[in-house]
């Protein structure tokens, strides 16, 4: 107690003055952000670009002709049925497992993320292997929302969670019967993660390219894609690709007008108290037919048509050599991509939880906006600018990782900002005060501590980009082979058995992504 | 010497002005409170110190050397500041010998250091290996105070330390905190808004209102003597009265009593009394005030006392000492001790 303090090992050094920097961001970090946002604005120039570059009537003619009409009407359509079947399917799965007293509600749960870890196009090839002669648009709108429904699944149940049931409880004492209470009470407050579900839907159903090559119907992305490996950089394709921009500005703008004024009092992260269930009495075994038959067919089908091709291939079908250098591709374009991605969406992560402002909120904006923009025309964006002004990045890793920057930017910039944010400002200007500059007490606590939200950002970029295939398709340096490509090339030569393993192989990979889709909307906090 | 000094310093956020025209001096090894309620600048003032943000206009000095102006400024991490923050700010991934050594960490011998700062804020040996999540409130505050001592700061800035914790703990760590830098010799600046917590802390008191100093003094004398009627609330329950003002005494509503401060006759002054300069006694006949309500509080009450025939412009509340209060309703006399204060 009494023991007197040692001298201080080390004399501090005497002060050297500074000009002050006024508040804001460094001029460093606003410029990396700025860089970022002006690579993201590429596709958005490129559209331009060919707006400026062909003439009215060689536009008119490559736009107005019927076959681009019937291409933009089978899209809406398909936007029109399956996104409306999603958000029933999912409602109708959320309050099943949310709030009745349905059995094995704990798996359901698990199962109704799980058709996330089946991609797309492996969806359309079991379902093109067991049918073989079912096509065309029912089928295509079948096996999106088997594909898809997810996406506004994970979103219904989160805001179910987080409801304050003291409002339903509200409604009952006013006289509503519980069926009215549903409807009156619940379903105006998930609003907003409708629509936030729905249009992330609407935008994957835009952008989908082998789903509807399997089940031979004819979207615009198919289109464009066939024409662009007909003729690469054509004026054909990329015209349509300026019709597929409008769409997807109109489905944005659409998303912007439902989501309307109102606001919803927001809730804490959770409720004490947990919702009552309704009870479903005897007619049980009717209600457990929805989740039975929609997870019957969106993960069993699947899994067991890959499973049964892989068998009957056997060992001769394993394609060893093949699958290992596939393996390998695909984890090397995979942590590329995901470092360079988690790398371009620091600084304006930084920006948007330490200074938040009128430049950050725009930079943000830029960013959700183009990473809408479906994988095929980012592609044409990136071949067009390669081709005119950068040739040596054509068809090489460098432009592909970057096609893979401008798709999965903001799923990282997400997870990132909202993990520095919760890293206190006051640890990092404590390890100021104890002598540490800004930039070492930047990384050694604030990114020290975001650590895991980092990380796990960087894995929702690494597990799109291993299930990635328009943009890989159209991009990739010749002779690439990741497990996408290797499954399609299988596939389009009919080779269900020989495209199995590689199927099987991105279902495992894609697991994970799964397991964090899931604790984020249960509400686990993910360390 | 001065440990710190600040000359005209001014702040602004945009259009709202954090502080204005701020001067003060602190001396070494004393210990200075600034108190103000919120969104009095005090925190603001604070982070000019630590070097967090910019002076508009105006100087800061430490121990005479000059470190910042309105242009130019020593950067934070090297201006040998100590900061205690609100809740500690420890380092969640680091030991708690680690947080300790955090500033020194280059040096071979911090690990003596360390612990020998640990016996400093009486914390166990024992407990250097511990994670900051398993102690508590008041443990991670005396870390926090050692790992901004670990540098020999020449001045300590404590932003609320103890307003996290309860009353009981509350009062410990800060008599724990003042015998601490006492023993370091660290001069200190804490800003709080606990008047009282201030007012028991401080060498010297300083009151902050709207981002400009209203008043810095010793505490007693700020208690006794405040600038205002705003500040004599501020810092205390304050009872404050018209009175007339002649040769030397004041005549008011509870009759006549001497007066300190400005002394000046006057037939509109103001005077301030504090609740335990006054004592209610149990009128026999012909007591003047009536004691309207009691609201008990344990060892003190509120009362709440009125002229028997003036109106309700001369009711009075305050508090008195729970013993043999006469019961609500009943006709008292007031009695006053000590003297009252003539504001300015």
């Amino acid at each position: 107690m009494n023991r007197p303090l040692p001298p201080l090992p080390t004399a501090i050094a005497l002060p050297g003055v500074k000009r002050h920097r006024r508040r804001g961001s460094s001029p460093a970090l606003v410029a990396a952000a700025l860089v970022v946002a002006g690579l993201a604005l590429i596709p958005v120039g490129f559209v331009l670009w060919v707006l400026s570059q062909s003439s009215w009537e060689t536009a008119a003619s490559l736009v107005f002709r019927p076959r681009v009409g019937e291409l933009v009407v089978a899209t809406l359509l398909l936007q029109a049925l399956a996104v409306p079947a999603c958000i029933v399917l999912s409602l109708a799965f959320a309050w099943l497992t949310e709030r009745t007293d349905l059995p094995l509600r704990w798996l359901w749960r698990a199962l109704g993320v799980a058709p996330l870890a089946v991609p797309a196009f492996v969806q359309a090839y079991a379902w093109d292997g067991t049918f073989p002669l079912l096509r065309g648009l029912w089928p295509a709108v079948l096996v999106s929302v088997l594909a898809y429904f997810p996406l506004v699944y994970l979103p219904i149940v989160t805001q179910l969670r987080r409801l304050d049931p003291a409002l339903e409880d509200v409604a009952a004492t006013l006289g509503e019967r519980p069926a009215q209470v549903f409807f009156t009470v619940v379903l105006p407050q998930l609003r907003l993660a409708i629509c936030g579900g729905g249009l992330l839907i609407a935008l994957h159903l835009l952008s989908e390219y082998g789903l509807y090559v399997l089940v031979r119907y004819d979207t615009l992305t198919v289109a464009i894609v066939n024409q662009f490996q007909a003729v690469y950089d054509g004026p054909a394709a990329n015209l349509m690709g300026v019709v597929l921009f409008a769409l997807t500005l109109l489905l944005l703008l659409l998303d912007k007008w439902s989501r309307g004024n109102r606001r919803y009092a927001r809730v804490g992260a959770g409720v004490a108290r947990p919702a009552p269930r309704f009870r479903l009495g005897r007619t049980w075994p009717f209600w457990l037919l929805v989740p039975l038959v929609t997870t019957a067919l969106a993960v069993g089908l699947p899994l067991v048509t890959v499973v049964r091709w892989f068998w009957i291939g056997g060992s001769e079908a394993w394609h060893g050599a093949a699958l290992t250098s596939a393996t390998l591709q695909t984890a090397f374009y995979a942590l590329l991509g995901a470092a360079s991605v988690t790398l371009a969406a620091l600084p304006i992560a930084w920006m948007s939880a330490r200074a938040p402002g009128r430049l950050q909120s725009f930079i943000e904006s830029i960013h959700y906006y183009t990473g809408a923009l479906p994988g095929s025309i980012v592609a044409l964006a990136l071949v067009a600018i390669t081709v005119r002004f950068a040739l040596p990045l054509y068809q090489t890793v460098a432009a592909v990782i970057a096609a893979y920057a401008l798709l999965f930017l903001p799923r990282a910039i997400i997870a990132i900002r909202s993990r520095l944010g919760q890293v206190p400002v006051e640890l990092q200007q404590a390890a100021i005060a104890l002598g540490k500059p800004p930039l070492t007490a930047a990384f050694i606590i604030t990114l020290r501590l975001a650590a895991p939200g980092i990380a796990a950002g960087a894995a929702l970029v690494a597990m799109g980009i291993t299930t990635e295939l328009t943009a890989t398709l159209m991009l990739s340096p010749i002779g690439t082979d990741t497990l996408a490509t290797e499954f399609w090339a299988r596939t389009a030569e009919f080779d269900h058995v020989g495209a199995a393993p590689f199927a099987l192989a991105m279902i495992i990979l894609s697991v994970p992504l799964c397991v964090i889709l899931h604790r984020q909307a249960m509400g686990v906090s993910g360390q | 010497m001065t440990a710190l000094s600040l000359e005209d310093i001014s702040k602004s956020y945009g259009p709202t002005r954090a502080v204005s025209k701020i001067n003060l001096q602190i001396a070494e090894g004393s210990r200075t409170a600034i108190v103000g309620p919120s969104g009095s600048g005090k925190t603001t003032l604070l982070r000019l110190v630590a070097g967090f943000e910019a002076p508009d206009a105006g100087k800061i000095h430490i121990d005479g050397l000059r470190i910042a102006d309105a242009s130019v400024g020593v950067p934070a991490h090297r201006r040998n500041v100590g900061i205690v923050m609100q809740e500690g700010a420890l380092f969640p991934h680091l030991s708690l010998i680690d947080n300790i050594r955090f500033g020194i960490r280059k040096s071979k011998d911090s690990k003596a250091h360390a612990l020998a700062l640990m016996d400093l804020v009486e914390l166990d040996r024992s407990m250097a290996d511990r994670q900051p999540h398993q102690l508590s409130g008041g443990q991670q505050q005396r870390v926090a105070l050692a790992r901004a001592l670990a540098r020999q700061p020449r001045l300590m800035l404590l932003d609320e330390p103890f307003s996290a914790l309860d009353a009981g703990l509350r009062e410990q760590l800060r008599s724990a905190t003042m015998r601490i830098l006492a023993k370091a010799g660290v001069a200190t600046l804490l800003v709080t808004h606990d008047q009282e917590e201030a007012i028991s802390f401080a060498d010297q008191l300083v009151v902050l209102r709207d981002g400009r100093l209203v008043q810095a003094g010793p505490p007693q004398e700020l208690y006794r003597a405040p600038a205002d009627p705003v500040t004599a609330a501020f810092l205390g329950q304050a009872i404050v009265l018209d009175a007339e003002i002649r040769g030397g005494r004041a005549r008011c509503i509870l009759g006549e009593v001497a007066v300190d401060g400005q002394q000046t006759s006057s037939s509109a002054a103001k005077i301030l009394l504090r609740p335990e300069q006054l004592r209610v006694v149990p009128a026999a006949e012909g007591g003047t005030w009536r004691i309207l309500t009691i609201e008990q509080l344990g060892p003190q009450a509120h009362v709440k006392v009125a002229l028997e025939n003036g109106g309700a412009e001369t009711c009075l509340t305050f508090r008195a000492p729970n013993v043999d209060l006469p019961p609500a309703g009943s006709l008292v006399g007031l009695e006053i001790s000590g003297r009252a204060y003539q504001f300015p």
